[in-house]
């Protein structure tokens, strides 16, 4: 079609988006190198701002304030019980929506998608105005139950998105060999939409770990890994806040790393989802 | 208590299991796609629906945390004087929301144009690459922005020794560094609902079109816009919602002069704890952002809302 154009200039505007790309890409990069670095900065003084010289030193005593260590651990916790939670719920609803039909499904598919249309404020707002008036109080519970909320929506989505493009003949041939209804689901079904739960699983993971706006509402006197750093950014944020975040990037990135390598490997194979 | 609820929905068998009697199927099939959203459904009221029904009452009254609340038959008036006391913030963050939304969609539809049409095969990598930054938490991120953007820092301050800035040029504490900061922490809600519109669009049509002699303008106009709308929509959705009532970019890389309706939200709840202001002010936020929704689908004639 285009090829009639002369060689030469159409290469250098094949260029132009590729190298584009490329500058967004390195836009995007460019504060996680400066937190990278900073990570690894000999500062004297309380503020982590000026760059003074290379030291190990925050990786060696990385675990040297026991306030940030324990926002750290409650974190962890946290994001670790909100994402199995929110993942079991938000599974079985996924599952409903995609393998069903019943009165009430385009309603609810409506009512799963609410919660991820409303700003965080508001959610935290809400939670705090309901939590006040029962005089329920607030503390590690409270931000458990409103992580489980909202992460709850996104579980559906990202599960749903598995489950929809699934080969339904599959569980048809399970039954027709004889496997009951549970056998069927256990054996065919589960470990086929097992990699969109996954999926779910460290989006919720990795929504809870972040949030700052609803904990802040919600959380009492506990302390989260974000509350800690917003409450330290006055008066300077230490390294060892910049290590920490830049093991979890690392980890981020082994994670994307593994699972493109697993991709790889089955298109290698045929899929027998056809996803 | 959080257990407890999961502990209850596992045993639920997830599948119909037999297909034997065809009424107790139909019995059972019934019943089965409520058993199964009960627990998650049950949450989602007790914890979002519920919690927006209180948020709603506090506006019906006055009073603070001291000495209690009472029912005012003058509720109108804590919404016009909420809205008329921080009508600026009100405007700055509709006004801010809409920079950013634009400016992601004009930054992410090029790249995702051609990260979808021509990345073949490292097509998933590139979109992983642009996600990577992401798995940093939101305040490290912008805390990061903060450190880059300042006066001295290793970006400005580099420019200013060799003479490309003046010295007493600023960037931190400006309106341009909290739209810049929001846009690069929400860019990849616009960049991938319009990474899944154009990965869907079929590019036999593109060809189609200049078999026909379309320009690729042309081609682009009336091929490639119209189907990939559903996703500028839904991207400008995941944009404009979070940043409207976004106040950490603001707090951080702002001034006093930039404050956005989310940090009188808080500083209402959590400070003065004048609940009925605050929840007066929220409750307007998502009627206009209803309004809003409601106007951008007409506008774009879509009702496609969750893609």
């Amino acid at each position: 079609m285009a090829s009639a154009s002369p060689p030469r200039r159409r290469t250098k505007r094949e260029w132009i988006l590729p190298t584009y790309t490329g500058l967004v890409i390195a836009y995007l990069l460019i504060p996680i190198v400066v937190m990278m670095l900073f990570g690894f900065n000999d500062y004297p003084g309380k503020f982590n701002f000026v760059w003074e010289g290379f030291t190990l030193e925050h990786y060696r005593n990385l675990f040297r304030i026991p306030e940030l260590t324990q926002a750290l651990r409650n974190s962890l916790v946290i994001a670790a019980i909100t994402s199995v939670v929110a993942t079991t719920l938000g599974t079985l609803i996924a599952l409903a929506l995609t393998r069903f039909s019943f009165r009430g499904r385009s309603s609810l598919n409506l009512f799963i998608f609410i919660p991820m249309a409303t700003p965080e404020i508001v959610l935290g707002v809400s939670l705090l105005s309901m939590f006040v008036a029962v005089q329920f109080a607030r503390g590690f519970l409270t931000v458990l139950i409103a992580h489980i909320m909202f992460s709850i929506s996104y579980v559906v989505v990202t599960v749903k998105a598995r489950t929809s493009g699934f080969d339904r003949s599959l569980e048809d041939a399970a039954r027709d060999l004889g496997a009951d209804g549970w056998t069927t689901f256990w054996t065919v079904t589960f470990p086929l939409i097992l990699p969109g739960i996954a999926a779910g699983g460290l989006l919720a993971f990795v929504l809870s770990f972040d949030d700052y706006v609803v904990t802040a509402f919600n959380a009492g006197a506990t302390i989260t890994f974000p509350l800690w750093i917003y409450g330290a950014s006055r008066f300077g944020i230490p390294a060892q806040v910049n290590v920490m975040a830049t093991l979890i990037f690392l980890l981020g990135v082994a994670y994307v790393v593994i699972s493109l390598l697993r991709e790889r490997r089955r298109s290698a194979a045929p899929d027998p989802t056809g996803a | 208590m959080a257990l407890e609820a999961q502990g209850r929905s596992a045993p639920e068998p997830p599948e119909p299991p037999s297909d034997r009697a065809g009424g107790a199927r139909k019995g059972r099939r019934g019943l089965a796609p409520y058993l199964l959203t009960l627990p998650g459904v049950a949450w989602l009221v007790a914890f979002f629906a519920a919690p927006l029904g209180f948020m709603f009452l506090f506006t019906f009254y006055d009073g603070t945390i001291d000495i209690g609340y009472s029912f005012t038959s003058d509720w109108p008036q804590t919404y016009v004087e909420a809205f008329t006391t921080y009508d600026t913030q009100i405007i700055r963050s509709v006004i801010y929301a809409l920079i950013v939304t634009v400016a992601t969609l004009l930054i992410s539809f090029p790249m995702m144009y051609w990260i979808a049409m021509k990345g073949g095969r490292r097509k998933n990598l590139f979109v992983l690459l642009l996600l990577l930054p992401f798995f940093t938490p939101f305040l490290i991120r912008t805390l990061a922005w903060q450190l880059v953007l300042s006066d001295q820092g290793i970006f400005l301050g580099t420019l200013k020794d060799i003479g490309l800035l003046s010295a007493d040029f600023k960037l931190l504490a400006s309106p341009l560094a909290v739209i810049s900061g929001m846009t690069y922490n929400f860019l990849p809600f616009m960049a991938l609902p319009l990474y899944v519109a154009l990965e869907k669009l079929d590019p036999s049509l593109l060809d189609a079109a200049a078999d026909l002699y379309s320009s690729k303008r042309e081609a682009f106009l009336k091929v490639t816009l119209p189907l990939t709308l559903p996703g500028v929509f839904a991207g400008s959705l995941l944009t404009f919602i979070p940043s409207i009532g976004d106040f950490i970019d603001a707090e951080i890389l702002g001034n006093p002069n930039t404050t956005m309706i989310g940090s009188i939200i808080r500083r209402q709840l959590l400070v003065n704890q004048d609940y009925p202001t605050g929840a007066a002010l929220s409750f307007l936020l998502i009627a206009g952002i209803l309004v809003a929704v409601f106007l951008y689908a007409r506008a774009l004639g879509t009702e496609e809302l969750t893609g």
